[in-house]
């Protein structure tokens, strides 16, 4: 018995041993040289492979930097710390840079939209608004089952009362979210921004009004309410240029729905 | 010489790896989408798997079963087979650098294609000699590359094709999967080696 179990030990320990020896001496005759500045450069990174920079990962978002061929400014993750830390490995000039958080434009709870009909499918934005564009009354906000949280990888969304909305200090700005999202409602915002418009819907007052509380019915009052030229209704929804916003609030204070709000954690 | 020709032949169009045994399905769906990667990853497969099973067969008849070791197949043969990988991974990613990014994961995952593992363990339970071994492991490689080049030529076909929305991408390809391994059902029997 304990024979049979050492020479099974042995056998399969000797074949490996040989297979890792070859395998060893094999690395260091095709040894490829390497750039040592991309592992400097892939050090400083967060090592999170969310592809926010446009990467398949941070080693080939390393080796594009080390090689000069894209900025230090696209790790959204590592935030001003490794755009300060890369711009010491690769000699050049850090740049300040706003943090960019995820925000949900939809407000639509339970008690401000209806259900249509009764979903029992699978539990996912997407399966759902494949059916007639969702259960939800307004056919343009958040569904509630949760695609963004599912592809968020840093517990930064979470779901009440039917609508997601984003924990922003865990926010890393890797835009998994805005690309799971079926209905478009998650766009990244610089942090500084509080005034949001909470709503996508592009239909005009009453078939707004019919289908959610809290929705724009594109009045166009915080239009002519701000003085900064900041807001603008377009194609049935206001938006706010956030270069422009100064977070006066005025915008909040004329809006009829409340769907201009101040966004709060 | 007319035997091999029948066991590679054989082995491509009545028995085929992916089409007709569903082995390495895998690669098969993940690699097929452009023809220059399916051909490097084809390449490798074939490499990989001619290797492997004339090392699996070595080790087998001078290891295992010498010492009565059978049980131990498995683990063995993909102990073999993840060190050829590696040493192709090596290999390619000095001489063939774009080959070796464009296939990325796939390449390491070779590992675990279950038609490498699935070729090593035919050679034994078909009690094959050490040539015929090496050879029905080359044309299982060479079966791996007919399934994956007619596949991605359809694929890329495909790409400009107008196809329904919920049809599109992954669920398409299935069905032309589907429809390939049908059409392979029309080898079936037409001989044997």
């Amino acid at each position: 018995m304990l024979q049979s179990i050492l020479t099974a030990i042995a056998a399969i320990g000797i074949i490996g041993l040989l297979f890792g020896v070859a395998l060893s001496i094999a690395s260091k005759v095709f040894a490829v040289k390497t750039d040592p500045k991309i592992e400097e450069v892939r050090g400083v990174l967060p090592g999170a492979n969310c592809g926010a920079c446009g990467y398949a990962g941070c080693d080939q978002y390393a080796e594009a930097v080390a090689k000069g061929d894209a900025l230090i400014t696209l790790c959204t993750v590592g935030g001003q710390k490794v755009i300060n830390d890369l711009s010491v490995v690769m000699c050049v000039e850090a740049e300040e840079t706003t943090r960019q958080v995820a925000r949900v434009l939809c407000r639509g709870t339970f008690e401000k939209t209806e259900k249509e009909y009764a979903y029992t499918g699978i539990k996912t934005c997407t399966a759902v608004n494949a059916m007639y564009n969702g259960d939800s009354s307004c056919s343009f906000g958040c569904l509630g089952l949760g695609d963004c949280v599912n592809a968020c990888e840093y517990n930064a969304i979470n779901i009440s009362e039917g609508v997601a909305f984003i924990v922003e200090q865990n926010c890393v700005a890797c835009k998994k979210c805005v690309a799971a999202c079926p209905k478009n409602i998650i766009v990244m915002v610089p942090v500084t921004a509080r005034v949001t418009v909470a709503c996508r819907n592009t239909d005009l007052g009453k078939k707004v009004m019919d289908a959610c509380k809290v929705g724009c019915i594109a009045c166009k009052k915080c239009e002519k309410a701000c003085q900064f030229d900041a807001i603008k209704v377009n194609n049935g929804l206001a938006v706010i240029d956030y270069d422009k916003c100064t977070n006066c609030e005025d915008c909040v204070k004329v809006c009829p729905t409340k769907t201009i709000n101040i966004f709060v954690q | 010489m007319r035997q091999i020709l029948f066991v590679i032949l054989g082995t491509i169009l009545v028995e085929n790896f992916v089409l007709t045994k569903f082995l390495g399905i895998c690669p098969f769906l993940g690699v097929s989408k452009k023809m220059d990667s399916a051909l490097g990853m084809s390449g490798a497969v074939v490499f990989v798997m001619t290797f492997a099973s004339a090392v699996t067969w070595v080790v087998n008849e001078y290891v295992l079963v010498k010492f009565g070791l059978e049980y131990l197949q498995t683990i063995a043969f993909i102990l073999v087979i993840a060190s050829l990988v590696q040493f192709v991974e090596l290999i390619l990613k000095r001489f063939i650098k774009p080959l070796y990014n464009s296939l990325g994961i796939y390449l390491p995952l070779i590992t675990t294609n279950c038609a490498v593992l699935g070729v090593a363990l035919l050679n034994i339970q078909n009690s094959f000699s050490f040539g015929m071994a090496v050879l029905y492991g080359f044309s299982a490689g060479l079966s791996f590359m007919f399934a994956l080049i007619l596949f991605s030529g359809i694929r890329e076909k495909l790409e400009t094709c107008n196809v329904a929305k919920s049809f599109k991408g992954l669920p398409i390809a299935l069905v032309t999967a589907a429809f390939i391994a049908l059409s392979f059902m029309g080898f079936q029997g037409m001989f044997a080696f």
